[in-house]
């Protein structure tokens, strides 16, 4: 091994690298046949030849990068999703726990909670508008439910499965409550834990999207992600709508290896898989 | 006879403890549908003594080791270590489990080192030095910082044997510790489990469903009848030790062997019937 070797070019040798590049690609041509496919052979199919072509999309991409209103519409909407994210993480995993090693605690919090649990985070909207003083913390309140349940349903089951020799062993090897929590429950439920940031942070962006589209998501630049295909629709831009879904898809992409790099380091016992 | 280890092993450097249950009952769910899966068991386990239990499958022999270890609590009756009767799970009653009970996220050394770090008896660098010290001793000493999804069953079983040990228990109790594994480590781990035994001589409770298994280690076979489970018959097997595979051919083995299989046969034929 060379010591000035191209990180990018050894990206490149990497198997999974590579098939996932080709693979990326090929979506992309099959994409710009079916989007020409009207205007070359005569045929509709199922209104396909109404998609813009990828390379409209392209040349709309680098038309909104230089523009600083684009850039606003992401940090906007990462910095709702990373606040209802994390408070949700903050309030779920201790409420989960607790949900799960006290009787007492799930006998009064639990049938609150599955109540609650399946009203889909949308339906709060209208309610938390009114109830929030400024859209703002409406968005951030619906983001938070959006990850919370998942969160918490998560933690529960995991902290729950745990095998119960592990307790007994500790138990009887001298291990207190607390030594209990600490090192079994907690390290055992970690991988739920994770599972449920998981799929919680995809419900957020979910959330976070419509919740900015049915809001208006404030006015000046702050509309974020959402707003901005909203606005792109209410322009009649179908290259920048294409280019607001496919900024989602790589920011929820981000967050999502963001959780598995976390994950991958914080459970070594994990890798061997 | 049972009794006969009782003194000689005082003067012994490693301590090991009498068991006894007295009139032990133990039955699940409510009285108008109980289940017994326990019915009135007395039996002493002899100190520093290998006591193996046998019985057909079902019949209740882990809810024994769980009354044992404190895990749970008998309905009538009691469990005594040394005349006394016990409080709850403590580490002078060490369980070897079914399946393995190393935690998996930490290493083989954090497993081995558990017990003594939550009770803060031993630590720092002179606790390490022991646990690589048993560990070295079970043929793990290359294996220290792996987790044990990264070992074999065989050296999962080991790592959980040093586990125990070092918290020095007076009584170890194995629930069908060598399960699960391929007939070649079992009987290699068979082996090694013996040696251990017979260097150490900790009062040794062991529960199998495997006859072979049974006499190959025992001092005395409790022989359990099917639920509701009693004692049927205790053998004591008088081979020598240390013990060798070449003891089992031996027409006295034979003897033991057949014995327990025709007890054992005509139990596990009821439970059988059951079934069906």
């Amino acid at each position: 091994m060379t010591t000035t070797v191209n990180p990018i070019a050894a990206l490149f040798k990497q198997r999974t690298f590579k098939r996932g590049v080709i693979a990326i690609l090929v979506f992309i041509l099959i994409w710009h046949v079916g989007s020409q496919l009207d205007e070359w052979t005569g045929i509709d199919l199922l209104g396909i030849g109404l998609v813009p072509p990828p390379g409209d999309v392209f040349a709309a991409f680098l038309g909104v990068i230089p523009k600083p209103g684009y850039w606003m519409s992401w940090v906007s909407s990462f910095s709702r999703v990373l606040t209802g994210f994390f408070v949700a993480m903050l309030i779920g995993i201790p409420f989960g726990l607790l949900l799960a090693v006290n009787r007492y605690f799930r006998g009064i919090f639990f049938p609150p909670f599955e109540i609650l649990r399946p009203i889909p985070p949308l339906a709060w909207v209208p309610a938390s508008l009114i109830f929030w003083p400024t859209n703002e913390m409406s968005i951030a309140f619906v983001t938070f439910l959006g990850a919370f349940f998942t969160i918490v349903i998560n933690v529960l089951g995991g902290a729950r499965s745990i095998d119960i020799s592990y307790l007994r062993a500790a138990q009887s090897m001298g291990a207190s409550q607390l030594d209990l929590f600490w090192k079994i429950v907690l390290p055992g439920t970690l991988p739920s834990i994770f599972t449920g940031a998981a799929v919680g942070m995809g419900i957020t962006w979910e959330v976070v999207l419509a919740a900015e589209m049915i809001s208006g998501g404030g006015t000046q630049g702050g509309g974020g992600l959402g707003f901005f295909i909203w606005n792109s629709y209410m322009g009649g831009s179908l290259e920048q709508i294409v280019v607001g879904m496919i900024s989602i898809g790589i920011a929820g992409y981000l967050c999502s290896s963001a959780i598995r790099k976390i994950g991958h380091v914080m459970m070594p016992w994990r890798r061997l898989f | 006879m049972m009794k006969a280890g009782t003194k000689s092993k005082q003067k012994n450097a490693f301590k090991s403890s009498v068991v006894e249950l007295d009139g032990v009952y133990k039955s699940y769910g409510e009285a108008w549908t109980s289940d017994d899966v326990i019915d009135d068991i007395s039996i002493e386990f002899p100190a520093g003594e290998l006591t193996v239990i046998v019985g057909p499958s079902g019949c209740g022999k882990s809810t024994l080791v769980n009354l044992m270890a404190g895990f749970e609590i008998p309905d009538k009756g009691t469990v005594k270590v040394d005349g006394k009767p016990i409080q709850g799970p403590a580490k002078d009653r060490m369980v070897v489990f079914q399946e393995t009970a190393l935690i998996p996220w930490q290493t083989t050394l954090q497993n081995v080192t558990f017990g003594p770090k939550m009770r803060g008896d031993k630590k720092g660098a002179s606790l390490d030095k022991e646990a690589k010290e048993l560990l070295v001793k079970v043929g793990l000493g290359e294996f220290i910082h792996k987790y044990p999804l990264q070992l074999s069953g065989g050296m999962q079983r080991r790592a959980e044997l040093a586990r125990a040990l070092i918290n020095e228990p007076t009584v170890m109790i194995m629930d069908e510790p060598f399960r699960g594994l391929d007939a070649m480590s079992r009987s290699l781990m068979q082996e090694f489990f013996l040696e251990l035994f017979e260097e150490n001589r900790k009062t040794n409770i062991f529960v199998t469903s495997e006859i072979d298994e049974a006499i190959f280690l025992a001092d005395n076979l409790v022989i359990l009848s099917n639920k509701p489970t009693k004692v049927q018959k205790v053998i004591k097997i008088d081979l020598p030790r240390p013990r060798n595979y070449k003891m089992l051919t031996t027409t006295k083995a034979f003897k033991y062997k057949k014995e327990a299989m025709s007890l054992l046969h005509d139990e596990a034929m009821k439970s059988f019937a059951v079934l069906k």
